[in-house]
């Protein structure tokens, strides 16, 4: 069946109808989804209907969650949950911080219903937020507990052996060995941390990144600090796109579960982005504006934006205040991947 | 002195037989049993597959009727449509295999736009679905039923009527005539065939396969032929029995009808599947392609009429007529509302073997004086009657 002469008649024929449908569409789309994101279409029913159904924005079926205690790890929890380690102080005076950090091998529920066989630093996607202050000693007790071959390899200024690669200083981590890296925390700023090893991009993608924060020796102002960490799921792993894309590792998590934060407070978001197989992400906020710090190396901020675009392994800081309390949402300006998970809420109280 | 015995068996026949029959069943469910164990576990992860059989698009929803076509059940999670996650309705467990659902999707879908349905399972694979151009999926109402048998009878009945207006002509030609005109339905059903057949091929190869795709073709040309020789046989028989050999002519051109009709029946779905897709936008030049195309089978039909004596009664004809073209009306409606790929390989080829049938029971009126049946005249005849097909199957753009 010929399918052009099909679509120019359909094109032709169909004009009215169309018309018709887009119509109605349009009218509905416009802010739907900010005031009903939870339950979207059950809330719709019948209504629905008249100008087609799903209006209401992107989903999960019927609006179900994941299992976040089964999987081990709340990407709610994960917003606030910064891994300051344990401190000793050196010989002179000087502060080593320590953490251990495991490496697993870990079915993790990306979308209801879908099972995803992660590799995962403690557990979770994304690994634990370590952070600590400029000038420190550092030390990583790795031990690799996954049955494949993994690394720690770290952002930021350290010698070779310690770079967390093949070949330079303990290399490859075997399943069942250990390591230690060890280095001095240095630039201030947020960084991030990832395995290391071939074939590299599933090794990434497969969950084993984290974020990595080193605050200035004078610290930053006060504020409620998240971390968000953008990501994304190639479950058919033909290393060809995404079929989920996420913050803190689950799709649409926070239009479920809205990001708690209070009107007027100052609010500091630590944003990665850890994407693999597509070339850049983004982030969008809507109804306010924000100050962006690239790399957060710079205390002051670049540029005065809503909008924020990050390739692979680029990060930076956003601050911002919200002036008026209610439901805002946030999500990938790549529509696409807003559309496949990469969207969620604010929600600010007065 | 014994009796001779030794010669009749100890044990009856049938219950060597069920003796027999059951040895192989337990041999048999022995094999089953241990040889389904010899086996090794099947390595790897489970093989999805998942056919859509058919596709119902209403407004602000896209029903995807399914059918799990591989080894293992599959548990359709999430579905996401042109990229975007959308709600569903539908089996929260798994479909089983050849098992069947129905999933309802809710997403506001746009006239004549392209969509792709893609399945995410329990285990992140993603099965796809194309949907080329989405129309409204037509009701199957009174409405349908009588645009089906409107249609059916604009392209079916009317135009072989047409072509059988013809037979006073057909009566009065000469033999050599008449050989080139039974050479020249020769040749129109040998093209019927062919096309038919691809057409099959085409079709088998789209659909799932669960039920096999090109063999159902095969396996209604098969059946067709052969229930339609022993049809002829027993018409044969009755006929050199009652002494009737006049009605050789109308048997003839009974078969030639059945055996149209089986094909109109495949015309019929394209016009029905046609319709439930939105092709009819291509409407009139349809009605018109196949009506043109349809009147030379009326031709056809009426060929073998010509060379019996006496007048045939008119409600014969119109009989031979519903016949060859009432199928149309079915095959529209079967079109329009079944829409299932299997089921309509399969009337293909019914209609492809009923008029292969046809043919081979034609070859012989073709024969000459000196009983060849590939002669100058029959030669001509059935090339005339491949082009005239070919030509007016150009006027349907379907």
């Amino acid at each position: 069946m010929a399918s052009v002469s099909r679509r120019s008649l359909l094109a032709s024929g169909g004009v009215a109808a169309l018309g018709l449908t887009v119509a109605g569409v349009r009218g509905a789309t416009a802010d739907g989804a900010q005031h009903d994101h939870g339950a979207h279409s059950h809330a719709h029913g019948g209504s629905g209907m008249a100008h087609g159904g799903g209006v209401n924005g992107p989903m999960f079926r019927g609006g179900q969650t994941v299992d976040h205690a089964a999987n081990g790890f709340d990407p709610t929890e994960i917003l606030r949950d910064f891994d300051w380690g344990r401190t000793t102080k050196l010989p002179g005076g000087r502060t080593l911080r320590e953490w251990d950090v495991w490496a697993s091998d870990h079915d993790v529920e990306v979308a209801p219903g879908v099972t995803f066989p992660a590799w995962t630093f403690n557990g979770r996607i994304p690994g634990p937020t370590l952070r600590c202050r400029e000038g420190e000693r550092l030390r990583i007790n790795f031990r690799n507990g996954s049955h494949h071959p993994h690394t720690m390899h770290f952002h930021g200024i350290h010698p070779a052996d310690m770079d967390g690669v093949a070949g330079q200083g303990a290399g490859i981590i075997e399943p069942g060995a250990t390591t230690i890296y060890e280095f001095d925390a240095e630039p201030f700023g947020l960084h991030l941390y990832h395995c290391h090893v071939g074939p590299l991009a599933e090794h990434i993608a497969r969950g084993m990144y984290g974020t990595f924060i080193i605050d200035p020796a004078g610290g930053r102002p006060d504020a409620d600090e998240l971390v968000m960490v953008q990501h994304g799921y190639n479950t058919t792993f033909d290393g060809e796109g995404n079929q989920l894309y996420a913050v803190n590792g689950i799709p649409f998590c926070y239009m479920n579960a809205p990001v708690q934060v209070r009107r007027g407070e100052l609010v500091r978001i630590y944003l990665t982005n850890l994407l693999e197989y597509d070339p850049i992400n983004s982030f969008h906020l809507h109804g306010n504006f924000f100050h962006y710090f690239p790399t957060g190396t710079s205390l002051q901020p670049l540029e005065y934006t809503d909008t924020v675009a990050q390739v692979q392994g680029q990060r930076g800081i956003l601050e911002m205040r919200f002036p008026h309390t209610g439901q805002f949402m946030f999500h990938a300006h790549k529509t696409e991947f807003a559309e496949l998970g990469w969207m969620g809420m604010f929600e600010v109280t007065g | 002195m014994p009796a001779p015995t030794a010669t009749r068996p100890v044990v009856p026949t049938w219950v060597l037989a069920a003796i027999l029959v059951a040895v192989m069943a337990v041999v048999l469910a022995g094999l089953a049993l241990v040889g389904g164990d010899a086996l090794p576990e099947r390595q790897g992860p489970p093989v999805e597959q998942l056919a859509v059989e058919r596709t119902v698009l209403e407004p602000g929803t896209i029903e995807l009727r399914l059918r799990n076509t591989g080894p293992d059940a599959v548990s359709v999670a999430q579905i996401f449509v042109n990229d975007a996650y959308a709600d569903f309705a539908g089996p929260g467990d798994e479909i089983g295999r050849l098992a069947s659902a129905s999933l309802k999707i809710d997403y506001p879908w746009q006239d004549g736009s392209p969509y792709l349905v893609s399945m995410l399972t329990s285990t992140g694979a993603v099965i796809e679905h194309q949907i080329a151009a989405a129309v409204e999926t037509p009701a199957p109402d009174a409405g349908l039923f009588g645009l089906m048998a409107l249609l059916g009878t604009y392209v079916g009945i009317i135009p072989v009527l047409l072509g059988m207006l013809l037979l006073p002509v057909l009566r009065r030609a000469s033999r050599p005539w008449m050989t080139g005109l039974m050479a020249f339905t020769v040749g129109l059903l040998a093209f019927l065939a062919v096309d038919g057949t691809i057409e099959g091929l085409d079709i088998a190869g789209a659909s799932s396969q669960a039920f096999g795709g090109v063999e159902l073709l095969f396996l209604g040309a098969g059946l067709a032929f052969l229930a339609l020789t022993a049809v002829d046989r027993m018409v044969s028989a009755r006929r050199a029995g009652a002494g009737a050999a006049g009605r050789s002519g109308y048997a003839a051109a009974l078969m030639v009808a059945i055996g149209i009709g089986l094909h109109n029946l495949g015309e019929g779905l394209a016009i029905g599947s046609a319709y439930a897709i939105g092709e009819l936008a291509l409407g009139a030049f349809l009605v018109v392609g196949f009506a043109a195309h349809n009147t030379t089978e009326g031709l056809a039909i009426a060929a073998p009429l010509s060379g019996g004596p006496g007048r045939p009664p008119l409600a014969r004809l119109l009989g031979l007529g519903v016949i060859a073209g009432a199928p149309a009306i079915l095959g529209g409606i079967l079109g329009a509302t079944v829409d299932n790929a299997e089921l309509t390989t399969f009337l293909l080829g019914v209609g492809v073997g009923a008029i292969v049938q046809v043919v081979v029971q034609l070859a012989s009126t073709m024969r000459d004086g000196s009983g060849r049946i590939l002669n100058p005249v029959s030669v001509g005849g059935l090339c005339a009657g491949m082009i005239a097909l070919y030509a007016t199957s150009l006027l349907v753009a379907a």
